[in-house]
């Protein structure tokens, strides 16, 4: 393996960084939303490629984990006063927590296009039932609450205006980027690897393999939860369109043409996916999907490293 | 009164279970011979209705629709399979699901797009009913399920004893021997492709009658068809269609205690019962 210096990567990471901190001073107000819109997708797509790009399992469902977290979220926003952010971010994690390990056990008994399906299907449950038990989810409308102010108990409060909300989505989802980094390289993430090489010689090597798959879904889980969180707290309001399997194929779209496997490929994948259907669905109107897809069949067929791919060997070191 | 019910509910899960099986088996069958999931399925299937639709337009006979659409979605389905899924042939099964999700999604915003929102109507061939307990039920339902049997037992037939049935049967066995015999392997998968989509079609126009056509009617069909594939086994015919019948049926009788949308959870549960106890599907003996 040919090492690289990790300086190059360091560096890369502090100047996005930067540009991302400083981009709501100089965006007009559309784009500032727009930038904080990609970041929360980005930390959905991510979170996913956990499972697509590390441990070779396609997921389908991971609107259940998104769609829990707003609605976690929502359920801590509605019912506590006042509503509290910290809460509301315990809440969804909660409910993320709670569908990813009921996800995880019965799925990860399955492989590939089986595991894929079986996902999916898990997502449509959820969605059914949000979409159905309207007493509680408020059904098809959904449920909108005021967005609650960002404080420290004791230290400060101070409400979310477009560029805090920007700065703290932005902290959010560095720290998670960090920590999945951190989580891929560590011994668990090198298992997960090998267990996308070859799965039976890594059980014949002696790991439990069906653990790691189950840690490795709710880990994804979790995180996409999070990015519920942010999701909810950004638009203050939770619906059910959130859950259904779309967003989890928008969320696969995202990875393949980012580049599986990178972390930051899935972020651009987001960032190229919601700048395509912005630039069509100017003369597509809500038929953006239309070249949207022939772009992404086109992908799959002809670029399946994704925009990223290039990059994968440098970006995991 | 209640045994009435569940007497009707056997019919109506039958007549479901019946189309259910056609479009499943056009699924089940790209699956077993080319190990593609076809996530656009039930975009072929809403499509084959608008094509139906169109054409009931236009000659006004049912019957001359239903082979125009299995005609018309068979051709497309060729189409699509040389430009997106032949060069994918030898890659990993899972970008197959990729690239026909993209295509589910250009084709369900193209029928959005061509035809509206507005939901299309089939009207029925013959509207003949009989009296089935309390309920005047239509003849056209029943006559669906002996026409999708019918079709499902061409099929049957046609891979048993036909000469190209027997090089589909035998590309799926071992791709490359039978490349070594002489079949045109590449031509033998458009052609599984093309009949799988025609069967989708088929079942569009002939469900139609039952609900409006609209671009999002594919989206239910493709995840049921999806439940019924796995429970009765990846490629396995026969275990899709008793499949096909045996979650309609469940479905049928749920949705006499809860709402038609809340009974799609027990062919769920079905589903993950199925994955638990049977992970190769209900109606194959014993895994490889």
């Amino acid at each position: 393996m040919s090492r690289h210096s990790p300086v190059a990567f360091w560096t890369g990471f502090t100047l996005v960084l930067v540009l991302l901190i400083v981009a709501p001073l100089v965006l007009p107000e559309f784009w500032r939303r727009f930038v904080t819109e990609i970041l929360i997708w980005g930390l959905l797509a991510m979170s996913s490629d956990i499972l697509i790009g590390y441990t070779g399992m396609v997921s389908f469902g991971h609107s259940a984990f998104f769609g829990l977290g707003m609605y976690g979220a929502a359920a801590a926003l509605l019912s506590v006063k006042p509503p509290s952010l910290w809460l509301a971010i315990v809440y969804g994690l909660v409910a993320a927590a709670g569908v990813a390990v009921f996800v995880a056990y019965f799925s990860t008994r399955l492989r590939d296009i089986y595991f894929s399906i079986t996902t999916l299907i898990f997502s449509q449950i959820f969605y059914v039932i949000i979409f159905t038990w309207t007493e509680v989810t408020g059904g098809e409308n959904g449920l909108s609450f005021r967005r609650p102010v960002l404080a420290i108990p004791g230290l400060f409060s101070m409400p979310f205006d477009s560029n805090t909300l920007h700065w703290f989505v932005l902290a959010v989802v560095t720290v998670s980027y960090l920590v999945l980094r951190r989580i891929t390289q560590s011994p668990f993430g090198m298992v997960l690897q090998s267990i996308r090489e070859n799965e039976p010689r890594t059980r014949a090597v002696g790991y439990a393999v069906e653990q790691y798959k189950i840690v490795a879904v709710m880990l994804s889980g979790l995180f996409a939860g999070l990015a519920g969180v942010l999701y909810a707290v950004h638009n203050r309001f939770a619906a059910p369109d959130y859950v259904f399997f779309l967003i989890s194929g928008e969320v696969v779209i995202f990875n393949v043409m980012g580049g599986i496997g990178t972390l930051v490929g899935p972020l651009v994948g987001a960032a190229f996916f919601l700048l395509l259907r912005e630039g069509f669905s100017r003369f597509f109107t809500e038929f953006y999907l239309i070249p949207v897809g022939v772009i992404f069949t086109a992908m799959v067929i002809f670029m399946p490293q994704g925009l990223l791919g290039f990059l994968r060997r440098r970006l995991n070191e | 009164m209640l045994l009435d019910q569940i007497l009707i509910q056997t019919v109506n899960g039958i007549v479901t279970g019946m189309i259910l099986a056609l479009v499943a088996s056009g699924l089940t069958l790209i699956f077993g011979i080319m190990d593609v999931v076809n996530f656009a399925h039930g975009e072929l299937f809403m499509l084959g209705a608008y094509v139906g639709v169109i054409t009931i337009v236009a000659s006004g006979s049912f019957w001359l629709a239903l082979v125009v659409a299995t005609l018309v979605i068979a051709l497309l389905g060729a189409v699509i399979q040389i430009t997106t899924l032949r060069p994918l042939l030898g890659r990993d099964p899972l970008t197959t699901i990729l690239a026909t999700f993209g295509l589910s999604l250009v084709l369900q915003n193209y029928a959005l797009w061509q035809f509206g929102p507005v939901a299309r109507k089939i009207p029925e061939p013959f509207t003949g009913h009989f009296t089935l307990f309390y309920l005047d039920y239509p003849w056209y339902r029943l006559a669906i399920a002996g026409l999708s049997a019918a079709i499902i037992g061409a099929l049957w037939l046609f891979l048993k004893f036909g000469t190209y049935g027997i090089w589909i049967r035998a590309t799926t066995q071992d791709r490359v021997m039978a490349a070594a015999m002489g079949i045109p392997v590449p031509w033998v998968h458009t052609a599984v492709f093309a009949i799988g989509a025609g069967m989708a079609a088929a079942s569009g126009v002939l469900f139609g009658p039952l609900v409006g056509v609209n671009h999002a009617m594919g989206l239910d069909w493709v995840l049921k068809a999806f439940i019924v594939v796995v429970v009765g086994g990846m490629g396995n015919l026969g275990g899709s269609i008793a499949a096909s019948i045996f979650i309609s049926l469940l479905e049928a009788y749920a949705s006499l205690w809860v709402s038609p949308a809340q009974a799609v959870i027990v062919s769920f549960v079905a589903l993950i019962l199925t994955l638990l106890f049977r992970p190769t599907g209900l109606f194959v003996p014993t895994p490889k």
